[in-house]
Order: structure tokens, then sequence, then C-alpha cells
């Protein structure tokens, strides 16, 4: 099943700056465009228009914004700890837009000689490194409340920190189910063991085949973990006291919040990967439609899941940071846990006695 | 060579954090230099084949106690520390203490260390592998060392819920300043 090529050096050099340009450029591309969906579907949400007016349905509104933000004037201010100030937005940055290097949009696809999977790379440990990638993110909130010297910038920031950290432990928890069923930390190797169907039309994705319970505390905890509504309190005290970014203007804040939406789309690209069978649907259609076929579905998926993301955001009010915390770390957690030691019985029942539940 | 090349950075990288982080004289810059150097690490665990461990170190150490290191410098408002004369004794005793330790190091390594290279992936380093050492083969003293964090966590709970000890202290000085008011008033 692994494809291997001979490739020289310099091609593969080349043909991994290629993917690397183009998925970096359609990144950037849908972290601007998640911003123009936020709005029109918010907008829907609440029996109003949303952006109208620049371009067919708003659509160039993205641009508007982006020309709007280099041209707003770049305070720095005088009290703030320089350094860190300016380094927080980067930080935040690059390591939301790392953790799409390892996510697999679809199959194997050849050109002439060569041939390459759609995806920059394929570690044997991706979904650990893009948890670790996810642990590191949170310094960028929390240095940038420390460096703005300001006690509500900090306060907001230690706040959001905390909650990320909590978070985190029960969203990791939440994939173990999914690994002890695949056996493998590779992201290709995951989807792959989700392809095929039941019954010939419920599709074997993971969120059937057992891992409902798990698919729900992962999507909760990656909207805590994305400081998403209803866990938006370090964006909410933007509006009641400050946040971490409010000493923060222009193309600053602009990184903070390309940042925000960038972390969204990786984890709704982890949520279809683990859960909801990666680039699988049907497939149809001469070679050059059969090759792109698996990245449509793919992103038809993300799509979904961004849209649940706003479609939460507008339906649910916001949760204290009190019960935040009491529900991370004494429901979600021990569900989590209860999730693998299911999973690891199931598995470890059916490893011993072959016929056991074999419908499943 | 590549890997000789990288080695020796990553290596580089580890120890200027290090220095860095012995230098710095405000406690956010250096708790900066110790993830710098746990994320050198974690690059010196893949050079050497070991990715589950290079994974686990940056998402334990890098990602959650550094984290843990910086809430706190934060919570506590640490400031720029402020520069001491340093103790005459730890530099007279110090200084030819580490050149003759270099000294005895170079020379054992040169002369009498008798080391072979081993090839990268001769050691088992997949998560499989890391797994049947620590569920299978040491699964007691991995046991064991969950209760030992255990009763770590407790202790640390019970400390910091301890009501003061001293709560009536307060008051007594009160008492006093209140006692020799009353008796200024009744003076005037």
């Amino acid at each position: 099943m692994p494809h291997r090529n001979k490739l020289s050096i310099t091609t593969f050099i080349i043909i991994s700056l290629i993917k690397s340009v183009a998925v970096i450029g359609v990144l950037l591309t849908a972290v601007a465009y998640s911003v123009w969906l936020e709005r029109k579907v918010s907008a829907r949400i609440q029996n109003r228009w949303g952006p109208t007016r620049v371009g067919p349905f708003g659509l160039l509104q993205p641009l508007a914004d982006g020309a709007k933000f280099i041209f707003k004037e770049d305070l720095t201010q005088p009290h703030v700890y320089k350094p860190l100030y300016i380094a927080a937005p980067m930080i935040a940055m690059v390591f939301a837009i790392t953790s799409i290097s390892v996510i697999p949009f679809g199959n194997w696809v050849e050109l002439g000689p060569w041939g390459t999977y759609f995806q920059i790379t394929d570690l044997n440990i991706g979904l650990l490194v893009v948890l670790g990638i996810t642990s590191m993110g949170v310094y960028g909130v929390a240095l940038a409340g420390w460096a703005s010297n300001n006690k509500y910038s900090l306060l907001g920031g230690l706040r959001a920190s905390a909650q990320m950290i909590s978070y985190e432990v029960s969203l990791g928890l939440s994939l173990v189910g999914v690994l002890i069923m695949s056996g493998s930390l590779s992201l290709r190797a995951i989807v792959d063991n989700q392809g095929g169907t039941f019954l010939h039309f419920i599709p074997r994705w993971n969120v059937f085949h057992g891992q409902t319970l798990a698919f729900f505390i992962y999507l909760i905890s990656a909207y805590a973990e994305t400081n998403r509504t209803p866990f938006d309190l370090p964006e909410a005290e933007s509006e009641l006291v400050a946040g971490y970014h409010t000493e923060y203007s222009a193309m600053k804040f602009a990184m903070f919040f390309m940042a925000e939406y960038a972390n969204m789309v990786t984890v709704a690209c982890l949520a279809t990967l683990l859960f909801l069978g990666g680039w699988h649907g049907p497939i149809f259609g001469p070679p050059i439609l059969q090759a792109l076929m698996p990245v449509f579905w793919f992103c038809i998926k993300v799509f979904f899941f961004m849209f649940l993301y706003v479609w939460v955001r507008w339906t649910l009010p916001r949760f204290r940071y009190d019960q935040l915390m009491a529900f991370g770390w004494k429901i979600l957690l021990p569900l989590a846990v209860l999730n693998i030691v299911i999973t690891a019985l199931l598995v470890a029942l059916r490893a011993q006695y072959p016929g056991f539940l074999g419908f499943l | 060579m590549l890997h000789l090349i990288l080695f020796l950075f990553f290596g580089a990288v580890c120890v200027a954090g290090a220095i860095n982080l012995l230098v710095q004289s405000h406690p956010i810059n250096s708790a900066l230099s110790l993830i710098t150097v746990m994320a050198a690490l974690a690059a010196e665990y893949l050079l050497l084949g070991a990715e589950f461990v290079a994974a686990v170190q940056v998402i334990v150490y890098a990602g959650a106690i550094m984290v843990l290191f910086v809430i706190t410098i934060m919570l506590l408002n640490a400031g720029a520390e402020e520069r001491t004369k340093g103790s005459r004794i730890a530099i007279l005793i110090g200084v030819p203490g580490v050149l003759i330790g270099a000294v005895l190091v170079a020379w054992t390594l040169l002369y009498r260390g008798h080391t072979q290279a081993v090839p990268i992936g001769a050691e088992p380093g997949s998560p499989q592998a890391i797994a049947r050492l620590l569920f299978h083969d040491f699964l007691l003293p991995f046991e064991i060392t969950s209760v030992l964090i255990l009763i770590a966590i407790m202790g640390a709970v019970v400390l910091a819920s301890r009501p003061e000890p001293a709560a009536h202290r307060p008051a007594k000085p009160d008492e006093r300043e209140a006692r020799e008011l009353a008796a200024s008033g009744k003076e005037h």
C-alpha cells in the first residue's frame, strides 16, 4: 500500500516546495474566507445580511479587511515589554500554521514519472506532532497577555492559557480511542483504516464505528482549545473588560485573528481525518476527476466543521470561568478515560476471541 | 555527514540556551531560553531515532511544564534580578574545579573511552516498542511512578489549601495599638 518513489534529491525538494507553497497559500486563503463565512453565517442567524457591498455576496470583503489592516496605524505602546510584545503574535501565527504540514488531503497522485501524496510529509508520529504544536500555541496567548504590561491583559492571558492547557488533556485522551482502533499514529494510516462500508451504505468512519463519545469529547475540547464560544471568555473579556490582545493594533492583531482561524481549520481537518473518514467518499468519473475527488470530499467535510463552529458560536451562551474549568476537569476528563477503557476492552476481547462482536 | 552537522547545530543551540538561561537577569528570558533548550533536546532525540520520545518531550516538557513555569513567573510578577557581587569562594574553588573537570573528561574520552558508533535505528524507538517496554516489561515501576506522582499532587493540594496557622496573630498588635491609643488619649 505505501507508495515509494525513486526520486532524486532535487526532484524531491522541488516537489516538496511546490506542495508547501500550494498548501500554505490555500490555508491562508481559507483562513481569510473563514472570516467571510463567519460574518455571513452569523448575519443570517441574526436575520440580517452581512457583507454584501464589496464584490458579489461580499466575497471581496476579506481583501478589504486585509487592506485595512495593512494601512492601519501600528501603535507600539511605550510601556510594553518590547521583545515579547512583538514576538507573541509571531509565535501564535507560526504554531497555528505549522500543523497543516502533516495533514493529508487525499490519495497518491501521479503526473508522468513523478508521484506524490496529497500531503506535505507523512510522519509516522503525525498525530503527536499536531498535539505538540497545539501545546506550544499556548505561549502566544500567555506571552501576549504578560508583555502588554496591563493587568487586564495579564489576567485575560492567564485565564486563556489555563483554559487551553486544561482542555488539551481531554483532547489528547479522546484521540487515544481512535489510536487504539487504528494501531498507528500516522494520520494517513488512521484514515486508510476507515475505508469501506457497513451494509454497503454506512461508511466505516470512526464516528459510526464506536468512537461517537470520543467524537463529541474531541469537538467540545477543541472548541475550548481554540477559545471559541461557548468557551470564549478570553475573547469576551474584550467586550467586558479587556483580553490578551487589547494592546495590539493593526497587523499584530490581525496575526492573532488569523492564528485563531488557522487553529480552527486545523481542528476541523483533524476531526475529519480521525472521525469522519478523511477523504473517503464516492469516487467516479474520468481519472483526473478521480484523483481530485478525495480532496473535494475532504474539503466538504472541513467546511462542514467550520460551519458548525460558527453555528455553535451564535447559538449557545458562554460559560463562566469556574463552570468552564469544572466541566473540563470533572466531566470531560473522566468521560475520555472511560472511552479509552471501553475501547481497549472491546479491542482486546476481539483480539482474544476472534468471533466476538464480529459484526462490528 | 549531515547527521553530524545537525547534531553539532542542535547541540550548540542547546548549550547556548543553557548559558543564556544563567546569564539573563529577567526570569521570563530565562524561561524562554529553557524552552529553546527543551526544543533542541527534542531535535537531538529525533537525531537518535527516538521519534516518540522527541514528540513527547515537546508535548510534556516544552508544552506543559514550561507553560507552568511561565504562568508562575507571570503570576508572581517577578522582575529582573539585581546584580550582586558574587562570592569569592565560589570563584576560587569553582573556576579551577571546572578546568580540572574538563581536562579529566577530555582525557578519559580521548585515551580511555572505547566506544563504538551505533547506527540509527539499531535500538527501537517506535511507539510500539516503547509501549511494550512500559506496559509489559516494566509495568510495576510504571504504576508505582504514577502513584508517586499522585501522592505529590495530593501533597500540593493539601499544602495549598491549608488555612493560615497564625490566624489570631494580627489581632495582638492591633490590641496593643488600641491600648496605646487609649492610654495616650487618656493622657491628652
